[in-house]
């Protein structure tokens, strides 16, 4: 497998007032593409703030993030928005449909970004709904899906415009086990049928077990599991 | 770009049910910005539409000189006499000169939605008067008899002024009238106005044989040049000749400016108003959608398909706005009969008129408002923080 990110001395602080708080400090990585990576933590301990610096949603105090040859880190804000339409999927915790939209239109919104026909997005859309099992729902307005439901439309949509990596927030945070083991479930095929990098941001050690690693992210750095055994 | 915007505007308009209360206070607020406006607009082009749409071309209006109005002129009968043997007037079939001589009196009129008193101007004319107003006619009952205490009334008084009914007899001051007829000109100034013989006037208000206006049917409107060439040449002639259709343009002017003066500054000032209204609503529109603006951001859209669907979001409410204010105007006031002083102090009576271009004014007037309501809330929406994605 070649690398899909390079991260290297990655810090990242913010002052709050006069106290200047650091989340990470020269934190080096690299994440293989088709891997499927969970990353744990406690609250704090920077693991969506990782999230949002692979996902060029946030930018890093020093350091390069590394994808693919392109630095994101560097990237204007324009470039960025044209990258993250076409390298990146997200599933956030709270789903983050629109609410006036339903299933379908929820899903095309990556699609709006290319210069796909109509024709050609709807067929995509359908493929999208049909891998997560919600093609008979496209019609549906979110508030008419169960919590389960959402994520998963909102899979489809991270997955419509086929990217190479999909980054998740706590995907099954607002589910119950059934629901979420549905989406982790769906999220394993998508890495091993399809070839998707998956990095899930997660609490859940038994989320954590459908991936093919897992990294622990404590006070800005990587421990290992014989140091988190201590 | 397009697919982008247009996706942007459909969430932005489908979402505006969820502030229905706020998205409605600011159509309301911008609803009565237009209709104050057109309000006046209408009031305003009303009575500028009743002033020019009364008199002729071939009709001369003589003044004595520096006199702006009938009320402070004052001339006599010699001059009417010299006037009706100058060249460029026009005859009758008995080779009789058209001319009439006519005096205005101020009387006492009641208005019939207020009961107030409110100045008439009762006319006393010469035999001529009736053939010298355009589209003349006696609607009800019958014209005056020479020498009586007969009055005809116009339309517009009928309208608005209480006790003018046929067959009534009514008290101006110290006289007693009777009403024997009805006229029309077809809705100009001379609707609102009460019409005797010259001479009886001239008796009741001892103004000896003298008159204040003389009224002239030309041979073309052209000949106006010879007639004031005539009066120039006449040192006894001391007289303004201007044809009707300037004169009555000239009396228009200042009190259409008046009321356009009154109902633009009043109505920017409410616009203001209404600004800040659409300020808040856009403004929170863009909070309350802070995390799926940034989702559609994260996703990859532009900060100006963000900004772009806020705008339109804005301007549809101001144009929904301008549309209900527009149409309310037109439905409750469009035609409506209203009176209001003229240049001469009395009533004139006129019908509100919406005209097309005060509704694209009362439109760019409610657009102005969802622009610059919209344009902060754009800007916020363009730059919202993508880490908003996070947010519960």
């Amino acid at each position: 497998m070649t690398d899909l990110y390079q991260l290297t001395d990655l810090s990242k602080g913010y002052t709050r007032g006069r106290e200047a708080i650091t989340i990470f400090e020269q934190l080096t990585m690299s994440i293989q593409e088709g891997d499927f990576i969970a990353i744990m933590g406690p609250s704090g301990s920077g693991k969506t703030t990782l999230l949002n610096l692979l996902g060029g949603i946030d930018r890093p105090s020093s350091g390069s993030v590394d994808c693919q040859g392109v630095r994101i880190d560097k990237l204007s804000q324009g470039k960025l928005a044209k990258w993250r339409a076409a390298n990146v999927g997200f599933i956030f915790q709270f789903y983050n449909l629109m609410p006036t939209l339903n299933a379908a239109q929820n899903v095309e919104l990556p699609l709006l970004l290319t210069n796909l026909s109509g024709k050609a997005r709807k067929e995509r859309v359908a493929t999208a709904l049909d891998i997560v099992g919600l093609a008979d729902r496209a019609r549906h307005s979110p508030r008419q899906m169960s919590g389960g439901q959402q994520q998963r439309v909102a899979i489809a949509r991270a997955i419509v415009a086929d990217p190479k990596v999909l980054l998740c927030d706590e995907p099954t945070g607002d589910l119950d086990r059934k629901s979420a083991d549905e989406i982790l479930e769906t999220l394993q095929l998508l890495n091993k049928d399809l070839g998707k990098t998956i990095i899930m941001v997660t609490h859940d050690p038994s989320a954590a077990k459908y991936a093919r690693r897992e990294l622990h992210l404590d006070k800005g750095r990587f421990v290992e599991a014989a140091e988190l055994a201590q | 770009m397009f697919d982008q915007i247009a996706a942007v505007t459909l969430i932005n308009l489908r979402s505006i049910p969820q502030r229905a209360l706020l998205s409605g206070a600011t159509v309301f607020s911008i609803a009565l910005v237009v209709m104050v406006l057109l309000g006046f607009l209408a009031m305003s082009s009303g009575f500028s539409k009743t002033m020019q749409g009364t008199g002729s071309a071939d009709v001369a209006v003589m003044l004595r000189t520096g006199s702006q109005t009938e009320l402070n002129s004052g001339l006599s009968v010699d001059q009417l006499r010299l006037i009706e043997e100058a060249p460029g007037i026009a005859r009758d079939a008995n080779d009789i000169p058209i001319v009439s001589g006519e005096l205005f009196v101020i009387v006492d009129g009641i208005k019939r939605a207020s009961q107030t008193e409110a100045n008439l101007p009762l006319r006393g004319v010469g035999p001529a008067a009736q053939s010298l107003r355009q589209g003349f006619t006696i609607v009800e009952g019958r014209t005056y008899e020479a020498g009586t205490n007969e009055l005809i009334v116009g339309e517009g008084i009928i309208r608005e002024f209480a006790g003018f009914d046929l067959g009534q007899t009514i008290r101006l001051g110290s006289n007693e009238w009777v009403v024997v007829g009805i006229f029309s000109t077809g809705g100009t100034v001379f609707d609102s106005e009460i019409w005797t013989d010259l001479t009886v006037i001239q008796n009741l208000y001892q103004r000896g044989t003298s008159v204040q206006s003389i009224r002239a049917r030309l041979t073309s409107p052209e000949a106006i040049e010879e007639v004031r060439a005539y009066a120039e040449n006449d040192p006894r002639l001391n007289l303004d000749i201007q044809s009707e259709v300037d004169y009555f343009a000239s009396q228009a002017g200042g009190t259409a400016m008046l009321i356009t003066y009154l109902g633009v500054p009043l109505s920017i000032a409410m616009a203001i108003g209404a600004l800040a209204g659409a300020w808040n609503t856009m403004y929170s529109s863009v909070d309350t959608r802070m995390r799926e603006i940034a989702t559609l951001r994260a996703i990859g859209f532009s900060g100006f398909a963000a900004a772009f669907g806020t705008m339109v979001e804005s301007l549809a409410l101001a144009g929904l706005g301008g549309l209900i204010g527009a149409a309310g105007v037109y439905l409750l006031f469009n035609g409506v009969s209203a009176s209001t002083l003229g240049s001469s102090f009395t009533q004139v009576v006129f019908s509100f008129a919406v005209t097309p271009m005060s509704v694209v004014l009362g439109l760019g007037l409610a657009l102005i408002v969802g622009f610059l309501g919209g344009i902060i809330p754009a800007i916020r929406a363009a730059t919202v923080p993508l880490l908003a994605v996070h947010r519960s």
